[in-house]
């Protein structure tokens, strides 16, 4: 007991102590992240001091940036799943070593989540109201109080299933089928419950018609399947890159299906959407036309979710394409995915909710420069985590990190 | 990253070499831990302007409910000296409670809204509601004859003179809801319908994240955005926990009927300011009450939004 307490703890001290081990590159980027989460951490603390009057939010539009980004990338969390179900239920080949990379995206992601809810609260102070047991947590009433379990939940899924698969990979045995199969299939189906979840936040409120549709949890999904992988996509290419380790471009392709599939979905779902809203035309469809057309002499949106659409649209048809079995021309579909579906789901799902407002008044929104400051820290942060995550793990799969050279690493450290 | 492995600096062993290296990198960790520091401490320099620090007194305190009689007192001697400290007077601080046998209901009657904006005004003296920036709690749309679309509404109109031709006035501020939708979605329980029909808050126990304001289907919940602001001579001393004591920054806030002045046989401060007599304000279970007749006698009657299911206790009405 005390002995496998010693030898976890000597992993755990020579992970944490490769992180701040690399070449220049690595100093470098790591350098760069650490200012912008720096200037980020000023932004935050100018907030706490002078509250959140500082951004652009205001009662009629009480939430902005911190809530989009929030809502985006609990999508890229939940399509961890995505590279999850390829392996755990088709054997998939290819995927198999990469689904930790995966993983790994799902628990940086949802640091970024947890930050990004924490920015927003008025009195971050009283955080501990919302501990089970501690506090008065509003279950099962408030869809919140479902995200705060539902998004921890997962985190502490992912956590276990990465930590005990790199673990064992670093003492040389084999994994324990019955200690992650099962958390494995959970994890699948408690990825598609984050995102359904949060879209049920919004789903629920009966003031707010933009939101109460019911088909907004399923373009959480369909989008968060296309942008997640796009994203694992691009990362996947990165790491070969930089970290020398081996992913055949079979395994990308295999994700490209995923993305295509996705995409067409989600195209059809906005279609399906945006087609009840105008044909209908009834007095609910003023928050639609206000983000497509502009009201009353109000149109601050008109030119993002018109970017938006084109960039799906275009990398919908560079998806479907033999085209995009090219690496460049699958990037570029990818980033312009990303890119669409971050404008169509953040900016373009919260603020036009609140546009008009509850009793028909037009006030606009657009993020001060604080709380732009304070959203590019958090995605710094959320990067820093992930090449973190990443410095640690690769060397473990590759071997070069285990217990077998333990003393010769040590030996190395100069100790 | 292509080499891994902990070896800092590829450099031959040997103990002189090995101590050299040693003295090295601990000089650069440390420069580099010293520069990390500072740079975190220089970036965490707003907070030395700190003015609401919270009390470990005031971190700890449990929710309204939670709290027993002698911890209730001293809650309210806690906030009795804080208000003194900053406003220079002393206020008399109470946790009014509902009243057994009373729901209030609230009567308002178009036809006599005049626009004037008094109940506005009045709402805030009465409350202690920030003033710079200013935080109402009713709004009073200006609507064209005709039409109840609040698409149409004007919330900003500013005539040298009310009312106006073509128009008429809708005040709108919490409809305290019977299913009020701010209440299921609060992460926290901080906000809540006592029994008299009044939803309250409380403002010590909520955390800002605002989505009762995204919830509430009638634009009637307020948030401080800023530490609010009050001049000392204008302070209502006459105060109540769940209602009108000063808040602070980073909770919400809204109209609560008056608890001060309703839990203790009075009317609420937009019905008594009101000129025109358009507003109404009682206890719907006194079959003799004003509003049991408004509501028994009068043909039209609206509750607003009526499709979102919310079931307001607040009616507007004409004179037909």
């Amino acid at each position: 007991m005390i002995k496998g307490a010693r030898n976890y703890f000597t992993f755990l001290r020579r992970c944490a102590r490769i992180a701040f081990v690399g070449d220049w590159r690595y100093y470098a980027w790591m350098g760069v992240l650490s200012i912008i989460v720096l200037v980020g951490i000023n932004a935050y603390a100018r907030q706490f001091v002078n509250g959140l009057i500082v951004t652009g939010m205001s009662d009629q539009v009480s939430w902005g940036v911190y809530i989009a980004n929030f809502t985006f990338i609990v999508g890229v969390a939940a399509a961890a799943a995505m590279l999850v179900i390829p392996v755990y239920i088709y054997d998939n080949k290819e995927l198999h070593d990469l689904v930790i990379f995966g993983e790994l995206l799902a628990v940086a992601a949802i640091l970024m989540c947890l930050a990004f809810v924490a920015v927003d609260l008025g009195r971050p102070d009283r955080f501990w109201h919302l501990i089970p047991g501690i506090g008065e947590f509003n279950f099962p009433h408030s869809m919140l109080s479902w995200d705060v379990i539902v998004l921890n939940g997962y985190l502490l899924l992912n956590v276990h299933i990465c930590g005990y698969l790199l673990y064992c990979r670093y003492r040389g045995r084999t994994p324990a089928k019955w200690f992650y199969i099962p958390f494995v299939f959970i994890a699948i189906g408690w990825a598609i419950s984050i995102h359904t979840v949060t879209a049920f936040l919004y789903v629920g409120l009966g003031g707010r018609p933009f939101w109460n549709s019911s088909i907004v949890g399923p373009r959480f999904i369909a989008s968060a399947f296309t942008a997640g992988p796009a994203l694992i996509i691009l990362a996947l290419q990165v790491i070969r890159r930089v970290a020398n380790y081996q992913i055949a471009d079979k395994a990308l392709l295999t994700l490209r299906s995923i993305v295509q599939v996705s995409m067409l979905i989600n195209v059809f779902l906005l279609v399906n959407e945006v087609f009840k809203e105008f044909y209908s035309g009834t007095m609910h469809v003023a928050s639609s036309e206000y983000l497509f057309f502009g009201l009353h002499g109000h149109h601050a949106l008109v030119p993002w979710i018109w970017t938006a659409i084109v960039f799906n649209l275009v990398a919908m048809f560079i998806l479907v394409l033999p085209l995009s079995h090219s690496l460049k021309w699958l990037n570029a579909a990818c980033l312009l995915a990303i890119v669409g579906i971050w404008i169509e789901k953040g900016m373009g799902l919260v603020v036009p909710g609140f546009i008009p407002t509850q009793l028909g008044e037009m006030v606009e929104y657009t993020p001060s420069v604080n709380e732009t400051l304070v959203c590019l820290g958090i995605w710094a942060f959320g990067l820093l985590c992930y090449t973190v995550f990443l410095r640690m793990s690769i060397p473990i799969l590759q071997g070069q990190l285990c217990q077998a050279n333990e003393q010769a690493g040590a030996r190395a450290a100069g100790h | 990253m292509s080499e891994p492995v902990s070896r800092p600096n590829g450099h031959p062993s040997g103990a002189a070499g090995h101590e050299g290296m040693d003295r090295r990198s601990f000089l650069r960790t440390s420069a580099v831990l010293a520069s990390g520091m500072a740079a975190l401490a220089a970036s965490l320099a707003p907070l030395r302007n700190l003015r609401d620090f919270p009390s470990m007194e005031r971190f700890l305190q449990k929710h309204y409910k939670e709290l027993t009689p002698p911890e209730m007192r001293k809650v309210l001697d806690r906030i009795t000296r804080e208000v003194e400290t900053q406003y220079g007077l002393r206020p008399e601080v109470r946790d009014y409670k509902p009243m057994d046998g009373v729901e209030f209901v609230y009567c308002l009657n178009l036809t006599r809204c005049i626009g004037c904006r008094k109940c506005v005004h009045a709402c805030v003296a009465e409350n202690n509601q920030s003033r710079d920036p200013e935080i109402q709690y009713i709004r009073v749309l200006r609507m064209p004859h005709g039409s109840l679309d609040l698409e149409k509404s004007d919330p900003n109109y500013a005539p040298d003179t009310v009312p106006e031709k073509g128009f008429f006035y809708m005040p709108v501020q919490c409809q305290q809801c019977k299913k009020p939708p701010c209440v299921k979605v609060c992460p926290v329980r901080a906000t809540w319908q006592q029994a008299d029909g009044i939803t309250v808050i409380d403002y010590d126990w909520c955390i800002g994240c605002r989505y009762c304001e995204a919830a509430c289907p009638y634009f009637a919940r307020r948030f401080n955005w800023t530490r609010p602001w009050i001049p000392k001579d204008r302070i209502n001393l006459n105060m109540s926990y769940l209602g009108n004591r000063p808040r602070r920054q980073g909770v919400m806030e809204k109209c609560h009927f008056c608890i001060q002045r309703t839990r203790a046989g009075r009317y609420p401060a937009c019905l008594e300011v009101c000129p025109a007599g358009a507003r109404k304000f009682g206890n719907i279970l006194d079959p003799e009450s004003e509003v049991s007749y408004i509501m028994k006698n009068k043909r039209v009657f609206i509750q607003l939004k009526e499709e979102v299911g919310t079931s307001p206790r607040f009616f507007y009405y004409f004179d037909v």
